[in-house]
């Protein structure tokens, strides 16, 4: 059969189906399996890389008071609010003395009871030295009327048997008052016990704090050791931060931390590593260190807020290194792309050092200016053609 | 000799060249729902490949973690990597749920949301290639999302309670029900999930330590009884294993099922599962209307052709009037018509290759339904033409002068 004679006609529908045909033969080149594959390149750069670690953790007090009385009773008053700054030795609340107060006036009499028994017996004490001193004049005026022969022997010795009654009289009454004496020291030091006991159900506040909770209301009845008032330091607020264990062997004191409050997500505050707690979270998987501000934000971050921590581990040595987006898993084997003459190249590769802007040093595998595949828009096979693109279509920017 | 084929097309070109047209939109629509079809058995595949992994650990007696629903303790992982022939061994979860950018929910998208563990390369779970960023480094609130979810680089979508900004970007990452996936740190997608992730937790152990019922003043034994009781470890939807180059999926994933007593998957049975189970009616839902096209089709095609025979009747009777031979005739309609069956093709073809990425959902023409359709176009047009062929050769040749 003979191709028609080329005429007007011809040439009309030849115009048509031939675009139609090349259109076909177009798209079955660039949209089926033989259609190169877009990816974008990467060039192996030597970088430093400094590696981070990231965790997240909730705002505490390192020092919690929790202020309540020794012994069970029951809450009279409650001074403070929650959220009220107090200074040390502040009056926060009191327990109900029930009948301290009144076996404190007792103690009052009583210790007045036994002023009055004190002056008794210092009267006394003056009665019987004056008795003694009249009983001493007159045995010694009845002994120079003895000398003079005008008194006889015998009224003499009856002076003298009156003089040693009033020396013992004295002595008793010394003793009376050293008796009473002991007897007001004794109340006054139970008044001064009872008056204690009174001030030790005055919950007063060790410290400069902020109150952050009122546990008992006045009426409720409390045990010995349970909370009526919990008192914070707030400058003593640090971050209870957790971190994967998978990463994080450069975790260590005095790292540099950057902070971000849940609720400022935008404002990144300074802080450091205090201490990696010796006891890693075996049931999370977690390591947990304590972060401490360097300066408090105002305002103040509430306690139990979620933190978000980055800590910069120090920066290492350049070395070659690549974008994670790189790196690909196949046949058992970590590597990239290598792009050579041939097309794409599966190289094996180790890699080395990680940073949280997904970088990776590349160990052994690779040198610098290698070109590698970053992005590809589709899975690849060795020897499958490529296009090198700027970046691939259909990714917004 | 000329060809009388082409001499016909020829005179009235116009009418054939769009008869062909229409009939190649028919084929183009035909190709599109094959396309449909493959597209959806595709997506099933590819979330497969996707995972890179050889063996599936799932809940005991559940068909999961696509078909059905599954849980399993997080450290099982551990007891796993210990059997010989394991290489790699990744917690995973996947919850299909609503994903929006942060103050923008118009463009909420339905999505598979990805638990897998950070910071690794391509481990079993992890998105195998990028299209833009990077992978996912910290261990918490960040996202490598599916183009197809339309987020961008540098974007926050919200997940249940918390933001995470896409660093990364991925293709053709998708449930086996065609969702794009949203990969994000395993204990974050823990979270999302199972609400028993390390801040429940943490959480719950001050709620039981200021309960004063578990925390009773000189008794802190109590306490910490309790704590114990509480700490139980959280759950993920599967373990996907990586074999040792060589290792038999079939003797490992035995191992497993009999000493772990757990449920396992290899990939040839994940795949029966998607395929014959999970996709099965809706696959059979298209195919069915496939079937019904293609006959629809065909029909169509046979009674083009023949409606384009009879329409020159009268010029087929005055080739018989002078003598012309029955063979040629039939070559004539015959090639008229396998003509208007390629046309169609190519028509149908590129239509249908120009359409398919506007479909919302995967659309994959594969080379070769295009040859079997290509072979059946012109099986069907060869076959419609034997009936014109018949009504040709029947005619009168008296006809042709107006008999």
């Amino acid at each position: 059969m003979l191709f028609p004679t080329p005429n007007r006609r011809a040439l009309a529908l030849l115009s048509i189906l031939l675009p139609l045909v090349l259109a076909a033969v177009w798209l079955a080149l660039t949209s089926g399996p033989l259609a190169p594959v877009p990816v974008t390149v990467a060039v192996v750069e030597e970088r430093a890389i400094a590696p981070a670690l990231f965790g997240i953790g909730t705002i505490e007090a390192r020092y919690r008071y929790r202020i309540g009385p020794t012994v069970a009773g029951r809450v009279r008053r409650v001074e403070v609010q929650v959220g009220d700054r107090v200074h040390a030795g502040q009056l926060l609340g009191e327990m109900d003395p029930v009948d301290l107060d009144e076996r404190v006036a007792a103690q009052d009499a009583a210790l007045r009871r036994a002023e009055a028994g004190v002056a008794a017996a210092r009267a006394q004490v003056t009665d019987a030295r004056a008795r003694l001193e009249f009983a001493g004049a007159q045995v010694r005026r009845y002994e120079q009327l003895l000398q003079a022969r005008t008194a006889s022997e015998d009224t003499v010795e009856a002076r003298r048997q009156e003089a040693q009654v009033a020396e013992a009289g004295l002595a008793t009454a010394l003793a009376n008052l050293e008796s009473a004496e002991q007897d007001l020291l004794r109340v006054r030091a139970e008044r001064e016990a009872l008056a204690r006991q009174r001030g030790n159900l005055r919950l007063l506040a060790p410290v400069d704090g902020l109150v952050v909770a009122r546990d008992a209301e006045p009426g409720s009845t409390v045990v010995a050791g349970q909370a009526v008032v919990e008192l914070v330091d707030p400058a003593t607020l640090w971050i209870d931060a957790r971190f994967d264990q998978l990463g994080s062997g450069g975790l260590r004191a005095g790292l540099e931390a950057r902070i971000a409050l849940r609720s400022r997500p935008s404002e990144t505050l300074a802080g450091s590593v205090l201490r990696v707690e010796p006891q890693a979270d075996a049931v999370t998987e977690e390591l947990r260190a304590k972060i401490a501000f360097a300066r408090l934000p105002e305002p103040l971050p509430r306690l139990g807020e979620l933190a978000e921590v980055t800590l910069a581990l120090a920066s290492q040595p350049p070395a070659p290194a690549l974008p994670n987006a790189a790196l690909q898993w196949r046949d058992g084997q970590l590597g990239v792309w290598r792009l050579v003459d041939a097309g794409p190249r599966f190289a094996a590769i180790e890699t080395g050092l990680r940073d949280l802007d997904g970088w990776v040093q590349i160990g052994a595998g690779l040198t610098g200016g290698d070109r590698v595949v970053l992005y590809s828009q589709a899975p690849l096979r060795p020897g499958r053609s490529v296009k090198i693109v700027e970046a691939i279509p259909g990714v917004l920017r | 000799m000329i060809s009388l084929a082409g001499r016909d097309i020829l005179h009235g070109w116009g009418k054939y060249v769009f008869t062909g047209m229409g009939l190649g939109l028919l084929i183009g629509v035909t190709l599109s729902m094959a396309g449909i079809y493959r597209g959806m058995v595709d997506d099933a595949a590819v979330l497969l490949d996707n995972s890179g992994a050889d063996l599936w650990v799932v809940q005991q007696d559940t068909l999961g973690p696509y078909a059905e629903p599954s849980s399993l303790y997080d450290d099982l992982y551990r007891g796993i990597l210990t059997l010989p022939g394991v290489a790699q061994a990744a917690n995973v979860t996947y919850l299909t749920m609503q994903v929006r950018p942060a103050g923008d929910a118009a463009r909420e998208r339905r999505a598979m949301v990805v638990g897998v563990v950070p910071g690794g390369f391509g481990e079993p779970g992890q998105p195998r290639f990028l299209v833009a960023g990077r992978r996912l480094t910290r261990g918490h609130y960040e996202a490598v999302a599916d183009l197809s979810t339309g987020f961008r680089l540098g974007e926050q979508v919200r997940i249940r309670r918390h933001l995470y900004r896409v660093v990364g970007l991925t293709r053709r990452n998708v449930s086996s029900g065609g969702d794009p996936m949203v990969f994000i740190p395993l204990k974050d997608a823990q979270e999302a999930q199972f609400l028993k992730d390390n801040d429940a937790i943490i959480q719950q152990r001050h709620r039981t330590a200021v309960n004063p019922l578990f925390n009773r003043p000189g008794q802190p034994e109590v306490l910490e009884a309790v704590l114990a009781a509480q700490t139980q470890s959280t759950s993920v939807n599967a373990v996907l294993v990586r074999l040792d180059a060589g290792a038999d999926p079939d003797r490992v994933a035995a191992d497993i099922r009999r000493w772990k007593r757990l449920g396992v998957y290899t990939r040839a049975e994940m795949n029966e599962i998607l395929q014959a189970k999970l996709i099965a009616t809706s696959a059979r839902q298209i195919f069915m209307f496939l079937v019904i096209l293609s006959l629809v089709s065909a029909a169509i095609v046979a009674f083009i052709i023949y409606t384009l025979t009879l329409g020159k009747i009268r010029e087929i009777a005055i080739l018989k009037l002078i003598g012309t031979r029955n063979r040629t005739i039939a070559a004539m309609i015959l090639q008229q018509a396998i003509g208007l069956g390629l046309i169609g093709f190519v028509v149908g073809k590129t239509a249908a290759t120009f359409w398919a990425p506007v479909f919302p959902k995967y659309v994959l023409l594969l080379p070769s339904d295009a040859a079997r359709g290509l072979l059946v176009v012109v099986l069907i047009c060869a076959l419609a033409s034997l009936f014109a062929i018949r009504t040709a050769l029947r005619v009168d040749p008296a006809e042709a002068i107006g008999g």
